[in-house]
This record gives structure tokens, C-alpha cells and sequence, in this order.
């Protein structure tokens, strides 16, 4: 039941995209959240989707697990679109009702925010897909070293990230595995009142926190019998390599900020 | 109660880009009141074909028959708590299951979920924890203050006190010192010869395959290919080796013996004692002949 989850899986690939550093890559999607602000008409927006939609083909990844990103905010989209239908004022009057009014405008704006909502989605999984937690977490770590000067524990931040990105999985089978043992014993969760299913939860949390608990001391343990000693002095065996591709990309959207920034009303 | 597998497949993920196949049109029967092993190398699906024996997991395509439910692929299944009662499994590991307060509310959890009364779900708790070789103390202590094989019992014990009919064994000895180990598997064999409990033990330990079951199915790669009374089954090697198995040592041993001796003996033992037994009949023979 847990195996269907898709969402911020890593597909393992070797597309141009795939090839970048995590660096580049993370501050191109946090450039790119600010930049999808710039769109304010069809034609700015027409260009960000183009745009993502080049990526996507570039990244070659398949749209089903695209599609399958948006699932989790899909009610959100519909929320946020249906609001500005029904919201919005202004332009001609396209559908009247009782006391409920469609205005032209309305109908733009919604589509205008569910296309930013669809490109920052796909950007944001993008990214996810196509890089590996850990070097998500190594690119964020460098990223934020300048904050060390402030006494902000950089390493230790990245090192809690990457364990606990490491450790979904395997918690997810387990909560599987414990699952399945307390449905042959006879609890009943899928079914019955919601006190019920309520209670069923418990005999799933605690043995679940009780082997989470044992797994990190058991993980403490182990990096301390190799030597682990925090960030200080630490050498890396994943080198993180900028190349020409990576300013590219990073020239790339500086060219489709000014773009836009040029077409917008 | 039989339990009856119709060409049954199993994929996980189905219908997503990780789909992966474990199981293809396995097809088999396990009688009731029978002693079965499943045997396998790692990965042929053992643990796969165990979930379907109390509708865990619901086949892709086939069906599997418990008694007389039927459990097929496509079908909605409702009020599968039935069968789970009739059937059941103790997991590898069963101890990470453990979550109640004390030791007698956690082997009550089972038989209050299929309606026990209360007082007959302490009764039969407290039989079973003396059955399981555990003192009556433990009963009030809680289970995570136990030693991990004093848990593994208590776990057992848990999935005894639904009362099943037939009970699945997924390495049920699996991490314990090997006294443990024997009196875990010989208090399970005299459950199954007093009780007349059908018992189907997953396992990849080929001494526990031989001294107990009465048959052996073996799995390779998802299906099901060889199934037989232990003393076929391990009597040829050249086969096990083509499913990446192995006889049991006892067995092998039995091979070195035969070629010092240089001839057969009469039969494939498969408990030390057998062998024991064996060599000297054969050693007393042969002295005779002199």
C-alpha cells in the first residue's frame, strides 16, 4: 500500500539534467520560485510553461510521475482556481446566475494560478527526481555555509536531513510490516467508526517508535565506533563538481527572467 | 482446513512504473492437519506466498481458497476477519510487534479482536505463556523489559491465543541461540501432532525442513517447482543446487559417509538420530558378515 507513493522518489538517469551539480540545480529552482512571479499575462505565463515543459523533455522524465507530483496539491489548484472564478471582478460578464457572477477576468486569474501552481510543482519535482537525496543534502550543505560564520550548525542540519531522508523508506516498510502483523492478530484499520480506527492506530505507533528509537541508537553507535567526530576536519568522498553546464543553466534563466521581465504587462 | 493456491500471481506496485513481479501462477495445495515447509533461496517469494495464506495480500490473478473462502484476484473482499482468525501467521521477527503495557494484555490483543470474552482470553494467556516455556511473572512485566528471545516467545504466544486453525511459521527461530532455536520448533511440532494444527513453515533452513515437515514445496523465482516428502526432496543434491539450496547437513554428512564406506546406505536419514541408528545397522551388518 505504501509502495505506491511516488512522490519525491529519485529515478536514477543520465539525462543533461541529471548530470548537473545539486548546487546549480537547487539555485535554479529557488531562482525559478521568484521568477514565476514575474508572469503576470498570457504571454509570460505561455513562456514559463514552454519553459518548464523544455525541461521536462530535456530531463527525460516521464509525465506520469509528473502528473503523479501534483496529486498532494491538486486540491489545492482546484481550491485556489475556483476562488478566483467566483472572487474576481472585472472585465466582461461571462456567466450570471442568481447571485453568483463569472467575470472574464476571474476565469484569467484562475488559470493564470493554477499554471503557476502546475510549473513551480513540476520544477520543485524536477528537481527531486533527478537528484539523489544525498546530493540534494551535499549541495545544501555547501550552499549554506556561508551561514557557519553565524554560528548556524550547517553540518549538522545537512547530516539530520540526509538521515532522515535515508530513513523514510525504511520506515515506511516497517509501518508496512507492523501493519500486516497487527491485521493477522485482527485489528482492523481500514474499516469500522473513526474511534475505532482511532485506536488501532496505537498498536501501529508504538512499535513503530520503539524500533525507530532502537535503529538511530544503533546508527549513533555505529558512526562513532568509525570515528565520527562532527563536521570538523571532515573529508568528502562525493566531490561536488561545477561545469560549464551548470553556469549555463544558470545564464539560461537569468536570460528567461529578463525575457519575461520584458513581456509582462 | 485446506488451503488451496489457483494459479495464482502476485505484483507489487501494480500498475506504477516499480511494478515488480514476485509470484507466477503458483498453484498448490496444502491439506489439512499437514506439516508443510516452503523452502527457498532468498527472494523466491517465500515471504510473498505466505501473506496470501490469510489474504494479506490479494493475488493479481488466481485465487486462493481457505477453507471454503475464496479469495480472488479482482473481487472485492469484505469480513476477512474470519479467516485471519482461522489462519494464523507469526511473522519473522513477531517481537517488533509487541505494544502493550504488559506482557497478558498484549497475548489478549488477538483473541479480543475476533470477540473473546475477556476472562477466556486471560485464561488462555495464561496457559500459553507456560506453554511457550515462559514463568507466570511475566505476565505483568512489560514486554520491552524483556530478553529479546523471552519477547519472541511472547509474540508467539500472541498469535497462539487466537486459537487458529492453521499457523504459518516465517523463520520463526530466526536470531535465536540454538536451545532456543529447538525448543521453539519442537513446541511447535507437538502443537501440530496434539492439536492436529496445520503448520506451513517458511523457512531457508534445511534442518528445520527435514526433521519436521511432512512435505516440502520448494520455491524458485516465484513459482513453485518441486514438492515432495523430505527424503526425495534432499536425496538429490544436483537438483537443490539448481535452485541455489542445499541438503541439509545431516544429509551431506550422510553422503560423506557413504563414500568412505563406499556404498549406499539404505535410506536418506534426516535427523541425527536416523543416521546414527543407520551407520550402526550397517556397521553391526557388515561385522556380522565377517
Amino acid at each position: 500500500m505504501m509502495e505506491k507513493m511516488i512522490f519525491g522518489r529519485f529515478l536514477p538517469g543520465d539525462s543533461p539534467i541529471h548530470k548537473l551539480d545539486p548546487r546549480s540545480k537547487l539555485i535554479f529552482v529557488f531562482a525559478f520560485i521568484v521568477i514565476v512571479f514575474l508572469a503576470n499575462n498570457v504571454v509570460t505565463y505561455a513562456m514559463l510553461l514552454t519553459f518548464t515543459l523544455l525541461i521536462v523533455l530535456v530531463s527525460r522524465i516521464r509525465l506520469y510521475f509528473l502528473i503523479n507530483g501534483l496529486k498532494p496539491v491538486l486540491f489545492l489548484m482546484v481550491f485556489t482556481f475556483l476562488i478566483h472564478i467566483f472572487m474576481t471582478k472585472g472585465g466582461a460578464e461571462v456567466f450570471h446566475w442568481k447571485s453568483i457572477t463569472i467575470y472574464e477576468d476571474g476565469i484569467r486569474q484562475g488559470i493564470f494560478i493554477s499554471t503557476r501552481f502546475l510549473v513551480l510543482v513540476f520544477m520543485t519535482s524536477i528537481l527531486t527526481l533527478t537528484t539523489s537525496p544525498i546530493s540534494i543534502t551535499d549541495g545544501i550543505e555547501v550552499l549554506l555555509n556561508p551561514l557557519k560564520k553565524i554560528k548556524v550548525p550547517v553540518h549538522e542540519l545537512a547530516l539530520m536531513m540526509s538521515i532522515s531522508l535515508r530513513f523514510i523508506p525504511t520506515l515506511m516498510d516497517e509501518t508496512d510490516k507492523i501493519m500486516k502483523a497487527q491485521m493477522a492478530r485482527g485489528s482492523d484499520l481500514s474499516s469500522g467508526p473513526i474511534g475505532e480506527r482511532i485506536k488501532a492506530v496505537v498498536p501501529l505507533l508504538v512499535p513503530l517508535f520503539v524500533s525507530a528509537f532502537k535503529r538511530a541508537e544503533d546508527l549513533a553507535t555505529a558512526m562513532e565506533v568509525r570515528g565520527y567526530r562532527g563536521g570538523e576536519g571532515r573529508t568528502r568522498y562525493r566531490q561536488l563538481k561545477w561545469d560549464m553546464s551548470d553556469t549555463f543553466a544558470l545564464v539560461l534563466l537569468a536570460v528567461m527572467a529578463i525575457i519575461l521581465f520584458y513581456y509582462r504587462g | 482446513m485446506d488451503i488451496k493456491l489457483q494459479q495464482v500471481s502476485y505484483a507489487y506496485a501494480q500498475g506504477t512504473p516499480f511494478e515488480k513481479r514476485a509470484l507466477f501462477d503458483v498453484d498448490f495445495t496444502i491439506p489439512s492437519g499437514t506439516y508443510q515447509a516452503i523452502i527457498g533461496h532468498t527472494g523466491s517469494g517465500k515471504s510473498t506466498i505466505l501473506q496470501h495464506f490469510n489474504a494479506l495480500l490479494k493475488p493479481t490473478t488466481g485465487e486462493v481458497h481457505i477453507g471454503n473462502r475464496i479469495v480472488a484476484a479482482g473481487k472485492k473482499a469484505r469480513d476477512l476477519k474470519a479467516v485471519r482468525q482461522k489462519v494464523g501467521i507469526v511473522f519473522q521477527f513477531p517481537e517488533h510487534q509487541l505494544f502493550e503495557e504488559t506482557v497478558l494484555k498484549d497475548i489478549m490483543f488477538g483473541p479480543l479482536n475476533f470477540g473473546v470474552a475477556v476472562q477466556e482470553a486471560e485464561l488462555r494467556a495464561r496457559k500459553l505463556v507456560n506453554l511457550v516455556g515462559l514463568p507466570a511473572e511475566v505476565l505483568e512485566k512489560s514486554p520491552f523489559d524483556l530478553s529479546g528471545g523471552q519477547m519472541r516467545r511472547v509474540a508467539i504466544a500472541g498469535v497462539l491465543a487466537m486459537e487458529p486453525e492453521v499457523i504459518v511459521l516465517d523463520e520463526p527461530t530466526a536470531g535465536l541461540d540454538p536451545r532456543g532455536q529447538k525448543e521453539i520448533m519442537d513446541m511447535f511440532y507437538e502443537l501440530h501432532k496434539k492439536r492436529g494444527l496445520t503448520t506451513i513453515l517458511v523457512t531457508h533452513s534445511m534442518e528445520d525442513a527435514a526433521r519436521y515437515a511432512d512435505n516440502i514445496i520448494i520455491m524458485h523465482e516465484g513459482k513453485n517447482v518441486l514438492s515432495g516428502a523430505p527424503h526425495e526432496i534432499f536425496r538429490d543434491t544436483e537438483t537443490l543446487n539448481s535452485f541455489r539450496l542445499e541438503p541439509p547437513r545431516i544429509v551431506r554428512f550422510q553422503q560423506k559417509v557413504e563414500q568412505l564406506m563406499n556404498k549406499p546406505l539404505s535410506k536418506v536419514c534426516l535427523t541425527e538420530e536416523e543416521l546414527a541408528a543407520e551407520i550402526a545397522r550397517e556397521l553391526r551388518e557388515e561385522r556380522a558378515e565377517q
